[in-house]
């Protein structure tokens, strides 16, 4: 099965590679956002703000980003994979390329922000830690709803309404912990958010691990 | 008689907490006075929702073990059933919320966690509609509804306990059983609990009944067409 994974993620990423079709659009969506909020707050904005803002730039892009993972595949296509790979190999593989674009793409966006809005944070470990959890999460939590989504039509409002209550609770711990990592304050504070955080992380793994095969029965 | 005893059950124990709810004493507590007889309804219709929202997971599972639709019938309604406690639970507790905490909605934990639930289950009947062929949607709605309850559980189990909230049991605060339910209080809170899940049971196998009728309807109208 580690087989599987593996050359099933050198597919995915040779594919991009080659298109650069979901990495380019990703890169332009976030920028023109980042730019037009630097315009909308004229290049001052407050510690809160700056947080809140980071983070709906995240939610919305990462859901932009992963939407596309299930639609790419044509009939024909879909069948052959199918019958060749296991659907827990196709989904783990799914999981770890949409980490890795997610990663990629919060590194991005702390950069662009930080070139256009400033950069406040103080404590800027515990924030990486934070960009990489929920990177991670966004990430897990989305493939699973983009794959349920894909089997009903790929209808982009079905993908965003079905992901963002499940998000809800999620980006609230982030952007606390993000908060905390901003302003400094010292790691005891951090560790109830980081425990909730990597919770959530691993029990949706968990679940899209078990369900994903009944969604991936034709 | 046999089969209907329970429905009997519901209502006189319903009868029995309004009344005695209402009339029986209840401790004075610093800040919520008389308020804390919602208690009795506020609670139960949580405790509903949940034993509810289990019953539709239960049933999603048997879904996808035997793929019988019926199976598939019984998890949605149940699911309906139980948002619709959600709401009366949250009704309840904005209510509440407004006298003691002086506000219609705050910025707490549990409050959102259990917003966001309903939030997720209302997706669960978008993702149904939007889905027209009868297995495919019972197999990827019952995938969905493992997935919405296991996260639900996270919302409002746990969520609530790591970090700061107004809610009593969470978030440092002492849960009401330290205060007061050794009392008068949980004579009255069990029999409420079982009478509101009771009714939110009898409610279920109504709808599912309506369902099957209205399945036979259809069925008999196109093959009356046919002829």
């Amino acid at each position: 099965m580690i087989q599987e994974i593996k050359f099933l993620l050198q597919k995915e990423i040779l594919l991009e590679y080659r298109q650069k079709y979901a990495f380019g659009g990703l890169l332009l969506y976030t920028i023109s956002t980042i730019f037009i909020c630097y315009l909308s707050f004229k290049g001052f904005i407050d510690i809160p703000g700056w947080n809140a803002l980071f983070w709906m730039i995240m939610l919305f892009a990462s859901v932009n980003a992963i939407a596309k993972s299930f639609i790419a595949e044509s009939k024909g296509r879909q069948l052959y994979l199918y019958s060749l790979a296991s659907p827990q190999s196709v989904i783990i593989a799914k999981i770890i390329y949409n980490t890795m674009l997610m990663l990629v793409l919060s590194a991005i966006n702390y950069l662009f922000y930080t070139l256009f809005l400033g950069n406040p944070v103080q404590d800027k470990l515990m924030f990486l830690i934070c960009l990489v959890l929920g990177s991670t999460g966004f990430s897990i939590v989305l493939t699973m709803v983009s794959s349920i989504a894909s089997k009903a039509g790929n209808n982009s409002t079905l993908m965003a309404v079905l992901s963002f209550p499940l998000l809800i609770p999620f980006m609230i711990s982030l952007i606390r912990l993000s908060k905390n990592a901003i302003d400094g304050l010292d790691y005891i504070v951090d560790y109830p958010f980081i425990l909730m955080l990597s919770a959530i992380n691993l029990i949706v793994l968990i679940l899209s691990f078990i369900l994903f095969p009944y969604l991936w029965r034709e | 008689m046999r089969r209907v005893w329970w429905k009997y059950a519901a209502i006189i124990l319903l009868i029995y907490t309004f009344i005695a709810g209402f009339l029986l004493d209840v401790p004075r507590l610093p800040i919520l006075h008389e308020t804390i007889r919602n208690l009795y309804f506020h609670v139960s219709m949580w405790f509903g929702m949940i034993i509810l929202l289990v019953c539709s997971l239960v049933y999603s599972i048997r879904y996808l073990g035997n793929s019988d639709l019926k199976s598939d019938l019984w998890a949605s309604e149940a699911a309906k059933v139980g948002v619709f406690f959600g709401f009366l639970g949250l009704a309840t507790g904005m209510l509440w919320a407004k006298y003691t905490w002086g506000a219609w909605w705050v910025n707490d934990s549990k409050l959102n966690g259990a917003a966001a639930s309903i939030l997720v289950y209302l997706a669960y009947f978008m993702l149904r509609n939007s889905l027209d062929e009868e297995q495919k949607r019972a197999r990827i709605s019952a995938v969905y509804s493992i997935f919405a309850f296991s996260l639900m559980m996270v919302f409002i189990m746990i969520l609530p306990r790591l970090t700061d909230s107004l809610h009593p049991g969470n978030g440092g605060n002492p849960s009401f059983g330290k205060y007061d339910l050794d009392s008068n209080m949980r004579m009255v809170f069990y029999p409420a609990i079982i009478g509101w899940t009771l009714i939110g049971v009898w409610i279920w196998q109504i709808r599912i009944r309506m369902a099957l009728i209205k399945e036979a309807m259809y069925t008999l109208e196109d093959s009356q067409k046919r002829e």
